[in-house]
């Protein structure tokens, strides 16, 4: 069939699919034009993932009518996307663990059997797009941030008509996200059609031609980005205004809490970051931001920090004044150290047990238990303390971690750790994937914490939230620690800069960087 | 239209105790088919499996007997279980049990007070040495766990026949492979007159309760429920991995030696070169029918004694193949946990929609 040139590249006709507990979307149109960058804006939950997933053959809708290039289509598999042309860069990834990087894109490309040629092929697109890669490591040892990066290098390997971007910017640094644009922008001169999904007002403002606003599984408005404020699209994306938190100055300095004295460690994964000579201090009554693209150390330092890796020596880490290094978990703990992991299904929260268990998971010794036995009691009523005065929407303490929505159970258990009122919380990545209610408002309760006098320690890609929530930004790159510097006397560009390793150090500092760099030349090159 | 199964936004309460219900149907169906298939009268059939077994106080003894040990063992493994410790050497750790507290009644000339309570204390010990090597080798060398207790059970057994062979052999037994008979002293006093049903039976009952306690109310079974569900949320907790895997398989150890020492204080009297038809393996069965819970293990315990005892009386009674009724006894166990899916799922019937066009991908 001969595509016309004012046809759609992708039309959506009334697409409507039905979950057994919510209408992820009901009633949605929806076209891209051939060149054209389409952002499709809308909280979590709004149905974005649902609607992006059906256009790529994950989820067959119960009705409606999907049209490519003019034709009536069915979409039946990821397999039929690709072979129509569409490309697509899940939030959530989709790759094999136990696979290298290499096998899991050969997964994916057709006719890619030669796995050398093809690691070349990685590597050379890694390169030009700015997203470093090592083909030959195995996935599960790869961040976050990692595995995003090869979900977009397979799609740009197959050169798509369509390509779907769901949330791709949470990975990179700001220096790499105008990059990533440019080549957006590029491929959509060369006729490529991009869906752009994210809740990120300013990006799509920069970038995208036209913005299709979803909330609740429907259309609440369709614009064009440059038009608009990023208040006005705000409010066809939530239906009011965007919470801001509330950020009073720090109060008068306070006691050390935490200390990170000369830290370094080998990483155990032999594809994690080494730490290198970390020095860090966080004191009662300010939040210290840790920024950084994840892999730069950041799962090495958060295990060394909450005792899930304790280290041979006490010393490199000191806790309320006790030097803490051996410590595992509990004791840590029982000097007031609390912590938000990163991953809140089957780390934060066990799955399938009752937000009450899960309550028993770290405020156990608050006088849950006696004589060996749990005093259920006292469990509920603190877990229903953490779902009333932190707003998780659930049905109750008996409702299982997995049935709640990201937000709501990052609420749970952010909740659950402050209410323990810890002398020193960290958080990792407090507000990935949350909707932005539920951010702000966790956002808030940090600072909150810190107001009541805690010292708060917050790893994070996200600059924009550091910006919004810290006293003081540090930068983790290649397993150095930058001097944390204030809020209020740095920007977004510097503390960019920082995060591709260059800060300006002390002379010793300065010299070591010069063999550090050529390190990751070799590596590149190994 | 076709059938589709999906997932629940919860799992049904009501299906946990219908589920069982429709293994039962389902099983009923099946055995209708297959005992007419053979020529044989089915009614006959379920009547032989199901009721002729258990109409006498003998026989409901007898149901007893068999169920201790099943139940008993599976407690113990379902503690394990529950924290992903595969401890699937019980059979090893029974027989390990009997050794010992064997050894003891053997060798034993003191007062018989006390006999009995050192054979009990002494049985379960040797099953945690027992379990104890596994757990060892797991937590020191990261081996697995199943294949090692799995093997030391095939150790235990020609460790026993060794003994009843040689050593312990009965000087007046004809040169029959077999222990001299325990004093009376060594054995569980039997509870009815009439039926071989002795206060062994009372240790599964005790166990029932101490593991419902274990798993339901104390905070050690829910760090180890939490290491079975999510490994990293119990290290996230500070949840030691190694302490689960010790208690896990110590818990199995202790309740297949009490198990052992079940079968040679009670029916059998004496140490023989094999002490158990394979309790310890059919326990893991009776564990995950139970679904690992206390009650269930119970239930489950009972439902498998009773399939043994109507698998024999079924061949005595209708000539039934042993093949067979060992075909009938998988049947039920299939469906049983078969039936288990429709907990978290609903069967749903999807009819085309008419709406959705079909058109060949470009």
């Amino acid at each position: 069939m001969k595509s016309r040139s004012d046809a759609p590249r992708l039309e959506l006709r009334g697409i409507r699919k039905v979950y057994p507990s919510v209408v992820a979307n009901d009633g949605i149109d929806l076209a891209v034009m051939p060149g054209e960058i389409h952002a499709v804006l809308g909280e979590n939950g709004a149905g974005k993932s649902t609607l992006m997933k059906i256009a790529y053959g994950v989820v067959k809708p119960d009705a409606g009518e999907i049209r490519w290039e003019g034709a009536p289509v069915t979409i039946a598999s990821p397999l039929g996307a690709r072979q129509l042309g569409i490309g697509m860069v899940f939030q959530h990834f989709s790759l094999f663990e136990t696979l290298t990087v290499t096998e899991n894109i050969a997964l994916a490309v057709a006719g890619s059997r030669d796995l050398a040629a093809l690691a070349k092929r990685i590597d050379e697109v890694s390169q030009r797009y700015g997203l470093p890669l090592d083909p030959r490591r195995l996935v599960h040892s790869l961040s976050v941030g990692e595995r995003q990066r090869v979900e977009i290098v397979r799609c740009l390997l197959q050169q798509p008509n369509l390509l779907i971007m769901d949330e791709p910017t949470s990975v990179l640094t700001p220096q790499a996200v105008p990059k990533l644009f440019g080549t957006l922008r590029q491929l959509a001169a060369d006729g490529c059609s991009i869906l752009y999904v994210s809740h990120k007002l300013d990006e799509i403002k920069a970038l995208c031609h036209s913005a299709t606003v979803l909330r609740a599984g429907k259309v609440t408005g369709r614009c064009v980005p440059a038009q608009e404020t990023a208040r006005s699209m705000a409010r066809m994306m939530i239906g009011k205004d965007l919470p801001v938190c509330e950020h009073a100055a720090a109060p008068a300095g306070s006691d050390e809490r935490l200390a990170i004295r000369g830290l370094s460690r080998k990483s155990e994964d032999p594809f994690g970051t080494d730490l290198v000579d970390i020095h860090l201090s966080v004191h009662g009554g300010e939040i210290v931001g840790i920024a950084g693209v994840s892999g730069n150390g950041q799962r090495e330092l958060l295990a060394t920090l909450s005792g899930e890796a304790p280290l041979t020596e006490s010393a490199p880490i000191v806790l309320m004044g006790a030097a803490a290094g051996k410590h595992a978990p509990r004791p840590r703990r029982k000097l007031g150290f609390a912590y938000v992991p990163e991953e809140r299904l089957g780390r934060g929260a066990v799955p399938m047990m009752s937000l009450a268990d899960n309550a028993l998971l770290t405020a156990h010794a608050r006088g849950m238990v006696r004589w060996g036995l749990v005093r259920s009691d006292r469990v509920q009523a603190f877990a229903l303390e953490c779902i009333e005065k932190f707003d998780v929407k659930a049905a109750g303490a008996e409702s299982e971690a997995r049935r709640l929505s990201g937000g709501n159970l990052q609420k749970f258990i952010v909740g659950r750790e402050v209410l323990q009122r810890p002398c020193v919380l960290v958080a990792a990545q407090p507000t990935w994937g949350v909707d932005v209610g539920a951010a702000a408002f966790i956002r808030q309760e940090l600072i909150e914490l810190r107001n009541a006098g805690a010292a708060v320690l917050v790893i994070s890609e996200e600059l924009d939230e550091l910006f919004e929530i810290c006293d003081r930004i540090a930068v983790l790159a290649k397993g150095r620690l930058s001097p944390a510097r204030a809020t209020r006397d740095t920007n977004v560009e510097e503390i960019g800069m920082w995060m591709s390793g260059m800060w300006p150090g002390a002379e010793g500092q300065g010299a070591e960087r010069a063999p550090a760099a050529t390190e990751v030349g070799v590596a590149a090159h190994a | 239209m076709r059938l589709t199964l999906e997932p629940r936004l919860a799992p049904s309460a009501r299906m946990r105790w219908l589920s069982p219900l429709v293994a039962a149907a389902l099983t009923i169906v099946t055995g209708v088919i297959l005992f007419s298939a053979l020529g044989k009268n089915p009614l006959l059939a379920f009547h032989s499996f199901f009721v002729a077994p258990i109409n006498s106080l003998n026989g409901l003894g007898e149901l007893a007997i068999k169920a201790s040990p099943l139940v008993l063992i599976a407690l113990g493994l379902a503690v394990g279980f529950r924290a992903n410790v595969w401890n699937i050497g019980a059979e090893g750790q029974l027989t390990m049990g009997a050794i010992v507290a064997g050894g003891i009644a053997i060798h034993y000339d003191g007062s018989g007070a006390l006999l009995l309570p050192a054979m009990i204390l002494a049985g379960a010990l040797g099953g945690m040495a027992w379990a104890a090597i596994p757990a060892v080798l797991r937590t020191r060398f990261n081996a697995n766990e199943i294949l090692v207790s799995l093997m030391l059970t095939y150790v235990a057994q020609l460790v026993l026949s060794y003994l009843v062979h040689d050593p312990w052999r009965d000087p007046q037994g004809f040169n029959f492979p077999q222990s001299p008979l325990f004093p009376d002293t060594a054995l569980y006093p039997i509870l009815l007159e009439g039926t071989r049903l002795n206060a062994g039976a009372l240790i599964p009952l005790l166990a029932v309760a101490a593991a419902w306690v274990f798993m339901r109310k104390s905070f050690l079974g829910y760090e180890m429920r939490v290491a079975g569900e999510a490994e990293e949320a119990a290290r996230y907790a500070g949840f030691s991995a190694t302490r689960a895997i010790w208690v896990g398989m110590l818990a199995g150890g202790a309740a297949a030696g009490l198990a052992g020492v079940g079968e040679i204080a009670g029916p059998l009297g004496q140490l023989l070169p094999t002490v158990s038809p394979g309790y310890g393996f059919a326990a893991i069965i009776v564990a995950f029918v139970g679904r690992l819970h206390p009650i269930g293990i119970l239930c489950a315990g009972l439902l498998l004694a009773l399939l043994y005892l109507g698998g024999d009386a079924a061949q005595i009674a209708i000539n039934l193949p042993a093949a067979v009724s060992g075909l009938f006894q998988g049947v039920l166990l299939f469906y049983l946990l078969g039936a288990d899916v429709l907990v978290n799922y609903r069967v749903r019937v999807v009819r085309e929609d008419p709406h959705q066009r079909r058109a060949a991908a470009a």
